[in-house]
């Protein structure tokens, strides 16, 4: 068994992981009185599918929002590529290189899914308002770049078919694909993805697993991963966070995670007797 | 041709001029309500103040001279130099952009994540506010706005209409400039809003704040570039309405003639509130020319509002904005 909490390691698979690119060290947030978060430490590595899993409530979503800078824990430091990050807001993280999705999907329904895949490249614009104006120059060059990076990322998603239509006509399963291409577009350090398959059927949840594989494989892109669902879970991650009631049970590869008997009281429940 | 048909026809044009100037108030409500959901109370009140700085700047007057002399007891009323007009709209521009920006960061700022009532208080507060500020900055008598535009009856439309039909229609030039102007303005705002990157991140917000914040919009930037655009277009609708019929307080009013304007084209849709003001402007004019007469006349006071009354009926969504579906 490789050490896994200090460098590199290689995974099962024979994917090189790379350096500490996250690491979250001793999180509390509270809402209140309510502890959604408690003294929670884990890393995330260069090149890793990583899985924060847990039953409901258990602070999942609270964790990534934090990661997103949606959230600000009241104790506790996020580094992120070998720097404290102050606290800062959602806008500043996503330029910082980090995408995210949402649980509930969050598009821009009124557009066509190009115009919102190409929101995701608002990070890397830079030309002047003037500049755009006259469509000269920097803005000219900037959007062409632009245009080829979305291109790439809607052919591999497969979604050309939908590019001009208004996203909020398409179903629920390409719906959540386009957030996906979006948070691609900004070609992230890290990918968070809030419950990538919730809602999905079979084939659909396939679907899903197939691009988080191939976009880990064929970009090297860090993801970082909430699911409730422990069977795709499994089949996908590289290391796994388990959470319970806002505190750390488990963390290790799914086989660890797997046999760890907290875990296993936490989803089937345990007689307290 | 018969002459009845002919006054109708002249009624219908004068009424899209005016239409015109009720659909550039109607913008300046429609793009702050999309990108923030606050109906802005004040919009009105910012065409008189952007008019009564314009106004003020040209004219040299000082700001707040009332004000400076109470307590200093000095006299001093004008710099005693003029400004030309384009450099005054420039400089009242910038005005308006550090009005957005206080409004932001003193009022709005504060109160994100708010009922969407308790934001219309506050439009409501900052209306009240801007109009004392406006009267403390720039006094309050009656002023002439006269920033070049031509006035009067256009003599070419005139001829050419005697000539063809026998009846020369009365255009007023100013009705035609305000036209071109705002045909200006609504083709920059939508090339902005598409093509830029500003505009696609303005369009994000408008859409939903959560994903906007997630792929790197600072919403404070965009709420503050988009109560700028509303200044400049107010200040565009206070360069015409002042144009027409003088800078003064009963200005802030004309706002109140944007609310059916907005019910009729929906809130939410740029469209809407142009093709709403021309419906408005067509529909009092010639209901004034064809029931006027049986009723009394005055119609003009009231049409509009039973108008959008009807629509709230039939049409709470008006002709453009998004259907409301709750469900269950």
């Amino acid at each position: 068994m490789n050490d896994m909490s200090g460098g590199n390691y290689m995974t099962a698979d024979g994917r090189q992981i790379g350096n500490t690119l996250m690491e979250m060290k001793n999180i509390t947030l509270r809402f209140g009185g309510v502890v959604a978060i408690s003294d929670i430490s884990f890393d995330i590595h260069e090149g890793e599918i990583r899985a924060i899993i847990g039953p409901n409530g258990a602070g999942k979503s609270s964790m990534l929002n934090v990661i997103s800078g949606f959230y600000h824990p009241q104790e506790g430091e996020v580094w992120f590529r070998g720097e404290r990050r102050p606290t800062m807001k959602p806008y500043q993280v996503a330029a910082q290189g980090i995408a995210r999705t949402f649980q509930n999907i969050a598009l821009f329904n009124g557009m066509s899914v190009l115009d919102n895949v190409m929101t995701g490249r608002l990070t890397h614009m830079n030309a002047g308002l003037f500049s755009q104006a006259l469509w000269r120059g920097k803005a000219e060059r900037e959007e062409v770049e632009n245009r080829e990076t979305v291109e790439k990322i809607i052919d591999f998603l497969e979604i050309q078919a939908i590019r001009k239509t208004p996203v909020g006509r398409l179903p629920y399963g390409l719906k959540k694909r386009v957030e996906l291409a979006r948070a691609l577009a900004a070609e992230p350090k890290l990918l968070l993805l809030d419950e990538p398959m919730a809602g999905m059927n079979v084939e659909e949840k396939e679907d899903m697993s197939r691009f988080i594989l191939d976009v880990n494989d064929e970009f090297g892109t860090t993801i970082a991963l909430i699911e409730h669902d422990m069977g795709v879970v499994m089949d996908l991650s590289d290391r796994v966070v388990v959470m319970d009631y806002g505190r750390k049970i488990g963390d290790g590869t799914p086989d660890e995670v797997r046999n760890n008997q907290e875990v296993i009281d936490a989803y089937l429940g345990v007689s307290h007797d | 041709m018969p002459e009845q048909f002919l006054f109708a026809t002249e009624v219908v044009l004068n009424g899209l001029m005016a239409g015109v100037l009720y659909a550039l108030v109607a913008l300046g409500f429609v793009l702050i309500y999309k990108a923030s959901g606050i109906f802005n109370y004040a919009q009105g009140v910012m065409a008189l103040f952007a008019a009564l700085t314009l106004v003020g700047i040209m004219d040299g007057q000082v700001p707040f001279s009332h004000l400076i002399n109470a307590i200093f007891g000095t006299e001093i009323h004008h710099f005693g130099w003029h400004v030309p007009a384009l450099l005054a709209i420039l400089l009242t521009i910038g005005v308006m952009v550090v009005l957005a920006w206080a409004v932001q960061r003193f009022i709005f700022r504060h109160l994100v994540n708010q009922e969407p009532i308790l934001l219309f208080m506050a439009t409501i507060g900052l209306a009240y506010f801007l109009e004392g500020v406006g009267d403390l900055m720039w006094g309050s008598d009656i002023k002439k706005l006269d920033v070049g535009l031509p006035q009067g009856i256009n003599d070419w439309i005139d001829v050419t209409t005697f000539e063809a039909f026998g009846y020369g229609f009365f255009i007023d030039n100013l009705d035609i400039s305000a036209t071109i102007v705002a045909i200006i303005l609504v083709g920059a705002l939508i090339a902005f809003s598409q093509y830029t990157k500003q505009g696609r991140a303005l369009r994000a917000v408008a859409d939903d704040h959560q994903a906007a914040l997630s792929v790197g919009i600072s919403l404070n930037f965009i709420w503050i570039l988009v109560w700028s655009i509303a200044g400049f277009v107010a200040l565009v609708a206070g360069i015409m309405w002042g144009a027409k019929s003088g800078v003064q307080f009963s200005l802030s009013l004309i706002a109140l003639k944007a609310l059916p304007v907005l019910m009729l084209g929906g809130f939410t849709s740029i469209p809407g509130a142009i093709v709403g003001g021309l419906i408005i402007g067509v529909g009092e004019k010639l209901f004034e020319f064809l029931i006027g007469p049986m009723v009394g006349g005055a119609t003009e006071n009231w049409f509009a509002y039973v108008l959008a009354l009807i629509f709230l009926v039939f049409r709470p969504q008006g002709l453009f904005g998004e259907k409301i579906i709750e469900r269950v």
